[in-house]
C-alpha cells in the first residue's frame, strides 16, 4: 500500500475500520457444526462478511467483527445457528 | 450458478459502519463477487458514503471515490474516459447510488450518461427511502409508506425507474434483490461482458427505515418479489426477460401473494393495519400492483 | 511560432488543446460557446486526440473533470455565468480534492433580466471555492495564462484548481493577433500531468469519505497554506514564460506606470486594459497617474497592495457588486491595508449588466477621486437616480 503525500481526504482499507464491531452485538450467532450441511446461505447473506467459508465449505464465525444482525440463524435451513443473549464481561 | 460456485474474493472489509442486517453491504458482496477487483466505483452521498467508514480508514479494498449527491454518473463518466486514455479499458468503472441518487437527485446525469453510451455500470441500491438522512421519501417510496416526510403514509405511487431507463434503449439493465444472490450475481456477471451502459437496480430492504427486525432482511427482499411489488427481470438489447418467480408471476403460472403478506411485516406500513384496517389504501396498493403487472404482460409477454 | 488573429474564445480553445488534456468534459452557454465548439473542430480535425465529454449540464462537466482527474490525468472545461453558478457544489469538491482542473470562466451577467453583456459577479461569487482565480485582459494573456495555469495547477506544491475569467465578447468574441508558440516549445514548457493521488486498482484508497472535524481542518489549512505557494510560484512561472517567449503580463499584479504614481489605480479584466489608455491620457495632463491591474483576485495580492498603498492613493473599480456590503475588489484592497498605512482608496462600481466602460470614463472616475470628492463606494454613471 502507497500512502500519497497529499492533504485530503485519502483513505486506505483496514479491517474494522469502524473498530471491533463485534462489540455492537446483543445477540450472538452459535453455530453447531453438526447440523450443518454446507449449503453456505449463512456465507453468502450475511452482510458484514463476518462468516467465513472454510475450504470444506465448512463455516466459522468472526466474532471480532459479527455485528449479530441474526440473518445467518434466518437463513439457515438446518437451524444451525441460534442466536443467544451476549453474556457481557465483567 | 450456485451459491457454492460464487467466489471467495470480499471488498468490503469486515468492521465497517453500516447498520446490522444492511442490505447495501450484503449486496455490495455479490457484486464485488461477480466484477473482481480491477473495478473502480464512484459513490454519491447514500449510505455506502458512511459505510465506507471513517477518514483516515476505509473498508473498501478497491478505489473508491466519492462524489456529489446528483453526481454519480457524471463523475463515473469522467474516469470511464480518463481510464480509456491510459489504456486501461478492462477495468470496470461502476456508480452505486441510492434510490434518491437514482430516482431523483441524479435522473439527470444518469439519463445523461446512458444517452452518451458511456461503458460503465450504473448500480441503484434501493431501499425505497432516504435512509442515510434518517428515512424520507424519494421517488421510490411506495404508495402508503410512512417516512419522516410522509408521516400519514406517502400519497404517491413510486417512479417504474427500469422503464425510464429502458426508454434510454442501452445494452443492458436489469432488475435484482439482495434475497436472491445467483441472480444478482449473473446480472452482474453479464453486464461487466457487455460495452456500453448498463443498468442494474437491486431491491435492498433496510431494517431501520422499513421498521421489521434486522435479521430479516432477506425475507423482506423475497417477499417484495414474491408479492409482486418487484420484480426480476433483465433488458438485453431491448429484449426484455423475466426471472425467477417474477418470470412466473408473469406468466401467471403462479400467483401473486397479496402485497399485505409483505407489508404487514414492516412498521413503516402499521398506520394501514392499526388501530383498524384501512381497507381503502390496502385495495389501491394491490390494485395499483395488478396494474403494473398487467402493463408487464401487455408489453413484455 | 505563429501569428494566429482570433477571438478570445478560439485561443482559448487552441490553448487548451496545446495543453494536451486527457478529458476535457464542457456544456456550451453564451457566450463560452465558441471555445467549446473550437474544441470540437480540432476533434474532427485530430488536432485534440483527448476524450471530448459533451456532458447534458455544467455541473456534471464540472463531476466529469473531477471524475478524470482523479483518474490521474490531465482536464479542462469552459464555462460562464449560470454554467459556473451551476458547477458551484463542485467547485468546491475539486478544490477540496486538490484536484489540478483548469477551466475558463467567460465573465457574464448573472440573471435574471437575461444578459450575455459582460460583468465579473459570476467569478467573484466563487471567490471562497479554493480556485485560484486569473483575469486576463487581452487575448494573448488568454492563451499564456491557459498554458500557464496547467503548470501552476499540477505544481504539487500547489494541487488547486484554475480558473481564467475573461470579459464577455470584449475579449470572447473579438479578435486579436496572439503570437501562438510552437507545439514543441509548449511540450518543453509544461510537462505531462504526474498526479500525486488517483485512483489506481493496484493501490485502492477510498476518496472523500466521512472526516472528523480536526483532519477537515487540516485539509483547509493545506489549501490556504498552497494558496500561499502558488503567490510564490505565478511570479517564477511568469518569468520563466517570458524567459522563453518572451511576453509578459504582470504577475499576481500587471503595473502600468507606477513610479512617481501619487494615484494608483485598481482594476481587473478588460476595464484593466482599457485603463491603460486612460493612464497614458492623465499623465500628458501631468495627473500622476499608475495602474495596478489585478490578475489574480485568488490568491490575493494582498503584499503588492500594501506595498501600492505606501506609495500612493488607491482607487478601485469593481464590475461587481457583493450586495449589502461593497465591491468586492474594493473590500479586499482596503483590508490588505488595514493597520498598515493610512492612505485613502477611493472604491467605484462601473459597468455592470455589461455596461460600456471606456477609457473616457475611466478618466472620469480618477479625476474624481483625485478631487477627493467621492462617497464611500460610490456608483459610477448610475442612470436616472
Amino acid at each position: 500500500m502507497k500512502k500519497y503525500n497529499v492533504v485530503t481526504t485519502i483513505s486506505y482499507p483496514k479491517k474494522g475500520a469502524m473498530g471491533k464491531t463485534g462489540s455492537w452485538r446483543i445477540f450472538k450467532p452459535i453455530l453447531d457444526k453438526a447440523k450443518c450441511v454446507k449449503c453456505l446461505r449463512c456465507w453468502i447473506y450475511c452482510p458484514e462478511a463476518t462468516i467465513i467459508r472454510n475450504k470444506d465449505d465448512t463455516v466459522s464465525i468472526d466474532y471480532e467483527y459479527c455485528k449479530g444482525c441474526g440473518i445467518c440463524a434466518n437463513v439457515c435451513k438446518v437451524k444451525a445457528i441460534t442466536m443467544e443473549r451476549e453474556v457481557k464481561k465483567k | 450458478m450456485a451459491i457454492k460456485d460464487l467466489p471467495d474474493t470480499e471488498c468490503v472489509l469486515p468492521g465497517s459502519a453500516a447498520c446490522p442486517g444492511c442490505p447495501a453491504t450484503m449486496g455490495l458482496r455479490i457484486v464485488f463477487k461477480a466484477l473482481g477487483k480491477n473495478t473502480i466505483m464512484v459513490v454519491p452521498a447514500c449510505c455506502t458514503a458512511v459505510i465506507e467508514s471513517l477518514h483516515p480508514h476505509t473498508s473498501f479494498d478497491i478505489p473508491v471515490m466519492n462524489i456529489a449527491f446528483e453526481a454519480a454518473a457524471a463523475g463515473a463518466s469522467g474516469v470511464e474516459a480518463a481510464l480509456r486514455q491510459q489504456g486501461k479499458e478492462d477495468t470496470t468503472v461502476v456508480a452505486w447510488a441510492g434510490d434518491g441518487g437514482t430516482y431523483d437527485i441524479g435522473i439527470q446525469a444518469l439519463s445523461g450518461a446512458l444517452e452518451r453510451q458511456t461503458n460503465f455500470i450504473y448500480i441503484c441500491y434501493n431501499n425505497q427511502i432516504y435512509s442515510n438522512t434518517g428515512i424520507q421519501r424519494s421517488g421510490a417510496t411506495p404508495y402508503g409508506a410512512w417516512t419522516t416526510t410522509t408521516v400519514g403514509g406517502k400519497t404517491e405511487f413510486r417512479k417504474e425507474m427500469g422503464e425510464i431507463i429502458q426508454a434510454h434503449h442501452i445494452p443492458y439493465s436489469a432488475q435484482t434483490c439482495v434475497s436472491y444472490p445467483e441472480d444478482l450475481y449473473n446480472k452482474l456477471k453479464k453486464a461487466k461482458g457487455i460495452k456500453g451502459p448498463k443498468y442494474i437496480e437491486i431491491m435492498a430492504p433496510c431494517p431501520p427505515g422499513w421498521r421489521f427486525p434486522m435479521e430479516k432482511t432477506v425475507e423482506m427482499g423475497t417477499m417484495a418479489v414474491e408479492t409482486g411489488a418487484w420484480a426480476l427481470y433483465e433488458v438485453e438489447n431491448d429484449k426484455m426477460t423475466f426471472n425467477g418467480k417474477s418470470k412466473l408471476i408473469l406468466e401467471k403460472k403462479i400467483e401473486r401473494k397479496p402485497i399485505e403478506e409483505w407489508i404487514k411485516y414492516q412498521g413503516r406500513f402499521r398506520h394501514l393495519f392499526k388501530p383498524e384496517k384501512d381497507v381503502k389504501r390496502l385495495k389501491a396498493i394491490e390494485e395499483h400492483t395488478d396494474q403494473m403487472w398487467d402493463r408487464y404482460r401487455r408489453c413484455y409477454l | 511560432m505563429t501569428l494566429m488573429i482570433d477571438t478570445g474564445n478560439y485561443i482559448a480553445a487552441k490553448a487548451a488543446i496545446m495543453a494536451k488534456p486527457d478529458v476535457v468534459a464542457a456544456y456550451p452557454i453564451t457566450p463560452q460557446t465558441t471555445l467549446v465548439e473550437g474544441i470540437a473542430n480540432y476533434v474532427k480535425t485530430g488536432e485534440f486526440k483527448g476524450e471530448y465529454i459533451c456532458v447534458e449540464s455544467e455541473h456534471s462537466a464540472m463531476c466529469a473533470c473531477i471524475g478524470a482527474s482523479a483518474a490521474g490525468v490531465r482536464t479542462f472545461t469552459g464555462t460562464s455565468s449560470h454554467g459556473l453558478l451551476l458547477m458551484h457544489e463542485m467547485l468546491h469538491w475539486a478544490a477540496l480534492a486538490r484536484l489540478p482542473v483548469v477551466m475558463c470562466n467567460i465573465n457574464r451577467v448573472v440573471g435574471p433580466g437575461w444578459n450575455i453583456w459582460p460583468d465579473e459577479n459570476d467569478s467573484i461569487s466563487q471567490r471562497d471555492t479554493g480556485w485560484i482565480q486569473f483575469y486576463c485582459s487581452s487575448n494573448q494573456e488568454i492563451f499564456d495564462t491557459i498554458i500557464q495555469a496547467f503548470k501552476l495547477a499540477e505544481n504539487e506544491k500547489v494541487l488547486l484548481p484554475v480558473m481564467i475569467s475573461y470579459n464577455a465578447f470584449i475579449l470572447s468574441h473579438t479578435s486579436m493577433p496572439v503570437e501562438i508558440p510552437d507545439q514543441k516549445e509548449i511540450d518543453d514548457f509544461l510537462r505531462k500531468r504526474k498526479s500525486k493521488w488517483k485512483l489506481d486498482i493496484n493501490n485502492p484508497i477510498t476518496f472523500g469519505n466521512i472526516i472528523l472535524p480536526a483532519d477537515y481542518e487540516k485539509i483547509r489549512k493545506d489549501m490556504q497554506n498552497s494558496s500561499e505557494n502558488a503567490k510564490k510560484l505565478i511570479p517564477e512561472i511568469a518569468k520563466e514564460w517570458k524567459k522563453k517567449f518572451g511576453r509578459y503580463h504582470g504577475d499576481l499584479i500587471e503595473r502600468y506606470k507606477c513610479e512617481n504614481a501619487e494615484y494608483i489605480l485598481l482594476a481587473m479584466g478588460a476595464i484593466g486594459a482599457e485603463s491603460k489608455v486612460s493612464i497614458d491620457n492623465l499623465r500628458k495632463e501631468g495627473l500622476k497617474v499608475g495602474l495596478a491591474r489585478v490578475r489574480t483576485f485568488r490568491p490575493f495580492p494582498k503584499e503588492d497592495i500594501l506595498k501600492l498603498g505606501k506609495q500612493a492613493d488607491l482607487i478601485v473599480i469593481d464590475r461587481n457588486i457583493s450586495v449589502g456590503s461593497e465591491g468586492a475588489l474594493f473590500s479586499e484592497v482596503k483590508a490588505s491595508l488595514y493597520d498598515k498605512s493610512d492612505t485613502k482608496v477611493y472604491g467605484f462600481i462601473a459597468g455592470l449588466g455589461g455596461k460600456d466602460v471606456t477609457y473616457n470614463d475611466i478618466e472620469i472616475i480618477c479625476k474624481k477621486a483625485i478631487k477627493g470628492k467621492v462617497k464611500d463606494c460610490e456608483w459610477y454613471g448610475l442612470e436616472g437616480v
